[in-house]
């Protein structure tokens, strides 16, 4: 089997390296950039899954305005060096515009490149506040929350809802764990009313955490704000409990994932993590995992919805513009309001998407369980 | 070719059969079984093992086969002449014309590429030129004077912050961040020199890997200086006269500007081996306690390869940030190091075209294998191994004439 | 005072992971001379054919010690036939190569290895059992040490011990002695020195799947770059302690350990690496052939 898939890659490298000629000239290209192979390449297929989903559809039915939508998939395994060199790519390619990139070092690296050349860029899961708040790029649009709003969530539900008084704020030295950790640890320091009582990094993929716990342990904290993925978010709050510590775990949604229950197993019951609002409820996120789930025969996995969102506004901004003009498609994406998994929304002045995309989940009976917000 | 026909015996079939079933045995918790602890399912694939068998079983007559012709081969050799030890690429080499003619086709390739090929393939041959200088630079500590440095990266880091930073609050160009980043590395190279003056061989290697990963660290750990781990963005590619240039402009003008810098940086390093501390470094790599004997200078000889090695390694470090605009670090791993370690050895220790030749091979060849997607990092691994096992003195070897004292001090003798 | 034990405890149980670990490093760095850095690659096979061991032998529901003990023996097996065919396929061609040449082969086994088994498993996390049993009479002091931790302090301080006379009085042990002094005089004596290596690598990386199973039985979870850092943490501690010295290796594990984890009670976890190295350096600038090393070093 292995070698009959090695054959595969081959013929479709060969198909890559010369294009046929068969190709239909006239044809939509939608550029998709992410991990896909690595360790990170859970959190980017999911992407490229939803967008051939939609792409799918569309074709099926004819296009955009009469246009065939191709896809560019191309690989950044996540490093900002290698986006670059995508993000050429991608443009040399003809594409104008792209879903990606997944992680936000290769987001950020890429996008100078995207913007002097008029591409419009959608990402599923790029979460630094930076990339919509500082106004470097407003050819930059996204699906998902950014982290100071995330962590205003983790932080006013610690204090309100967990009545915690002393805090933990904990991150695994990342891009997106120490980014979130410091806007936590900014806003529990501006509240009066509770106290920080340990900010720190821990080492990922280290073979052992109870130092750390012991620190925690020790600073009496109530609550611990934990910034991050799930790998070491569950050998902490496995290691925290073994030594009967109570105190609360507190996430953000790169712990939000189904890995983290299995792995913590019964360590994991209890633990608040926030993430994408639950789309089940939603007919449209429903069809759309249906839809994976006959395609592929898997369930979907992380950021599936936010991309098949992004798609879907993307799509529309195409339709809606009559083609690839990044102005007249910018116009779309700011006023116009799309049914998506998440409900209908479009995009504010910076790029973020409007409506409420996060919630909170807690984890019962080996389930993420969405907490009713007051 | 070869006047004896090669053929198989039984013994070459039977330890095929071995080696077969050793493989397959290896296999078996791996690809037989696919494991998922999560919903305690076992997924058996058997048909995976036979094919691993019949691979092993293949490859093991080849080996049998390459082993025979390598034996008459040799033997043939010993029969002729000394003379054909040098390859045909060292006799090609040789001849001044040829050398000329292909040298001015090198060169010729090297001009017209961005003309002939889109963006995307320049900017990938810029990212090896970055490899290439970042190659005769490590040559410089590794190859020529024999240290082994396993936090090379480090000073690669060093020049792509100092640029990154000067630019970020001073908004010092390109132009005078080049030497300035240039400067810092060779001063951090000394800073590295001093601890390890004495050190020898692995002990080298453990604490040039500590070096770099602890500038790594302090850049990851330390957000008021570095801003962290989320990097620093919008850094400016380098200016053409005042020109403001399009993004295709500005890559095809990196690319010349990366050309000339590695021209520069192949004469200077060639001008260096033959220079006196050139010597003394070759002298340093053979023997420490011989060379102290003639009066070289130990600690100034050691000193002067890490702090021109590391020089090398800021220029390119200024370009990787000029050429990404976003320097963070996680591009400035151990896996990094490795690599141009690679770069060095595969070329074959102390030899500058090898140099050239390996770090365009290992950077352009995962770029081209991508659709290989998970399968290009196993290929990498393989080639680097299979390399070595078949070329051990890397690619060009360097002709030098040696002798070997009969008691030599090599560990691995 | 609590804090202190607390502590002490937390890096004595890494500091064992980590001498299990550098254990192979030594001993094969003492016979040939290599950097194996393939050798985090083993310690994570071993915790992988363990995790494939314990899920199948799972349907049978057998009582937790035999679950453990079978586990052991498959992981043991499977990694040391690994560390062999290593050893013949990527060093035995290279043994009279340039120096630097078997360092790259073994990178690039390594890199081999990462990603043979990203695709032939998972590269995601996967959940490890809890092998070792919990002990009843350690739940009073839950909080200082587990029963995990327990087991692997005890099985580094057993292992050490037994590799210690298995080097001192075996012959295979004397063989290995004789062959790290001198391979050219070893082999004049009548030692088969290729027979040696390939023990040395066998033992070696049985003693990582030791470590393997320990570890990933105590985090509770494995994929396929666990042996990355592990390895290089590992590497750092037989060179502390001086390379090529089993004592040394044991030792430089638990120094290692130690500093880490005081480092991260008493200043912060974001620089634990940063006093690692740093007082690996200041060892090395006084000591420039480790804690137990030799100037003329005595290997293995």
């Amino acid at each position: 089997m292995t070698f009959c898939r090695f054959a595969l890659y081959l013929a479709f490298a060969l198909v890559i390296v010369f294009p046929t000629p068969l190709r239909a000239a006239d044809t939509i290209k939608i550029g998709i950039a992410g991990a896909h192979s690595g360790d990170l390449a859970s959190y980017g297929l999911p992407t490229v899954r939803a967008t051939e989903l939609v792409v799918k559809g569309i074709n099926a039915r004819g296009g955009i305005n009469g246009r065939q939508v191709e896809l560019l998939i191309e690989d950044d395994v996540c490093k900002p060096e290698i986006a670059t060199n995508i993000a050429t790519k991608l443009i040399s390619m003809g594409a104008r515009v792209v879903i990606g990139h997944i992680c936000s070092g290769a987001t950020k690296a890429a996008l100078p490149i995207y913007r002097d050349a008029g591409v419009i860029v959608i990402s599923p899961s790029a979460t630094n506040a930076d990339l919509t708040l500082n106004g470097d790029y407003p050819n930059f649009y996204r699906t998902i929350f950014a982290d100071n709003i995330q962590a205003r969530t983790i932080v006013d539900f610690t204090v309100r809802e967990l009545r915690a008084k002393k805090i933990a704020v904990i991150h695994d030295k990342g891009d997106y764990g120490k980014g979130l950790a410091e806007f936590a640890k900014t806003f529990v320091e501006e509240n009066k009313t509770v106290e920080l009582v340990l900010y720190e990094g821990v080492t990922p993929g280290a073979v052992d955490y109870s130092a750390v716990v012991q620190k925690i342990k020790r600073s009496g904290a109530d609550a611990v704000i934990y910034g991050g993925y799930h790998p070491e978010a569950s050998k902490i709050v496995t290691q925290m409990r073994k030594k009967k510590m109570g105190t609360a775990f507190v996430s953000d949604d790169g712990v939000k994932d189904d890995t983290f229950i299995k792995v913590a197993g019964a360590f994991a019951e209890g633990v608040y993590a926030t993430g994408p609002v639950d789309v089940s409820a939603n007919s449209l996120g429903r069809s759309a995992r249906e839809a994976h789930r006959q395609e592929y025969g898997t369930e979907p996995g992380a950021f599936f919805d936010n991309a098949y969102a992004a798609a879907l506004v993307l799509t529309n901004a195409l339709a809606k513009a009559g083609g690839t003009d990044a102005e007249a498609m910018a116009g779309v994406l700011h006023t116009e309001d799309v049914e998506t998994p998440f409900g209908a929304f479009h995009f504010d002045r910076n790029g973020d998407a409007t409506g409420t995309t996060l919630s909170m989940f807690r984890v019962e009976n080996g389930r993420y369980v969405p907490i009713k917000q007051p | 070719m070869a006047r004896r026909t090669m053929r198989l015996n039984g013994r070459d079939i039977g330890s095929a059969l071995l080696t077969a079933l050793w493989f397959a045995f290896l296999a078996l918790p791996f690809l037989a079984v696919k494991i998922n602890p999560v919903e305690q399912t076992v997924t058996w694939r058997w048909h995976a093992i036979i094919y691993v068998a019949l691979a092993a079983f293949l490859l093991s007559l080849g080996g049998s086969l390459y082993r025979q012709y390598r034996k008459a081969h040799l033997a043939r050799k010993s029969q002729n002449d000394l003379s054909s030890e040098q390859s045909l690429f060292g006799r090609l080499w040789a001849t001044r014309k040829i050398r000329l003619s292909l040298l001015a086709a090198l060169t010729a390739a090297a001009i017209t590429f961005p003309l002939l090929f889109s963006t995307y393939q320049t900017n990938i041959m810029i990212t090896a030129l970055i490899y290439v200088m970042l190659g005769l630079g490590l040559n410089i500590v590794v190859g020529v004077a024999g240290l082994l440095d396993l936090g090379y990266v480090a000073f690669y880091a060093v020049g792509a912050y100092s640029y990154a930073l000067l630019n970020l609050h001073f908004g010092i160009g390109f132009w005078s961040a080049l030497p300035i980043s240039a400067l810092l590395a060779a001063f951090f190279g000394v800073i590295l020199g001093f601890p390890v003056l004495r050190l020898r061989g692995d002990y080298l290697a453990i604490v040039t890997l500590g070096f770099g990963e602890i500038i790594r660290l302090i850049l990851e750990n330390w957000n008021a200086f570095s801003k962290g781990p989320s990097g620093i963005a919008n850094i400016p590619r380098p200016g053409f006269f005042g020109l403001d240039l399009t993004l295709e402009g500005a890559i095809i003008y990196l690319y010349y500007l990366m050309l000339g810098l590695v021209l520069f940086t192949v004469f200077v390093v060639n001008r260096l081996q033959n220079s006196r501390i050139g010597r003394a470094w070759f002298a340093l790599r053979e023997d420490e306690i011989a060379c102290q004997a003639m009066g070289i200078d130990k600690t100034r000889t050691k000193l002067t390869a890490f702090a021109l090695g590391a020089t090398w390694a800021g220029m390119a470090g200024v370009i990787f940030a000029a050429k990404t605009t976003f320097v963070n670090p996680a591009s400035f791993t151990f896996l990094e190091s490795a690599i141009i370690l690679c770069i060095v050895v595969l070329g074959g220790m102390g030899s500058i075209i090898g140099v050239v030749l390996a770090a365009l091979l290992l950077i352009l060849l995962p770029e081209y294998l991508r659709p290989l997607a998970d399968y290009r990092m196993l290929a990498f691994g393989a080639v680097l191994v299979a390399m070595m096992v078949f070329r051990p003195q890397g690619l060009v070897s360097r002709v030098r004439r040696t002798y070997v004292p009969a008691g030599k001090n090599i560990p691995d003798e | 005072m609590d804090y202190f034990i607390e502590l002490f405890f937390s890096g004595l149980t890494r500091g064992s992971i980590y001498a299990l670990i550098a254990l192979g490093y030594t001993m094969v760095y003492g016979i040939i001379g290599l950097i194996n850095f393939a050798h985090g690659e083993i310690y994570m096979i071993g915790a992988f054919t363990a995790l494939a061991a314990a899920t199948i032998l799972s349907f049978f529901s057998l009582p937790l010690p035999a679950l453990l003990f079978l586990s052991l023996a498959a992981a043991v097996i499977w990694a040391s036939a690994y560390g062999y065919t290593i050893e013949k396929l990527a060093y035995r061609p290279l043994r009279h190569a340039p120096r630097l040449s078997p360092l790259i082969s073994a990178i690039g086994m390594s890199i081999f290895l990462q990603n043979y088994v990203l695709l032939a498993q998972t590269p995601d996390f996967l959940p490890f059992p809890a092998l070792i049993p919990e002990f009843a009479f350690l739940a009073p002091y839950a909080g200082v040490i587990g029963s995990s931790d327990l087991v692997i302090l005890l099985t580094t301080a057993v292992i050490m011990a037994l590799l210690s006379l298995f080097i001192k009085f075996t012959r295979t042990g004397k063989a290995m002695r004789a062959t790290a002094q001198d391979r050219t005089m070893a082999m004049l004596v009548g030692i088969s020195v290729n027979r040696v290596i390939s023990a040395t690598f066998v033992v070696g990386s049985a003693l990582a799947a030791v470590g393997g199973l320990l570890i990933a039985s105590h985090i509770g979870q494995i994929n396929c770059f666990i042996g990355f850092i592990a390895g290089i943490k590992a590497f750092t501690a037989a060179v502390l302690g001086g390379i090529g010295s089993i004592p040394g290796a044991v030792l430089g594990g638990f120094i290692l350990g130690l500093t880490e984890s005081f480092a991260t009670g008493y200043v912060s976890s974001d620089y634990e690496d940063v006093f690692a190295f740093s007082l690996l350096v200041l060892i090395l600038i006084f000591r420039p052939a480790g804690l137990l090393g030799k100037a003329a070093p005595e290997k293995v």
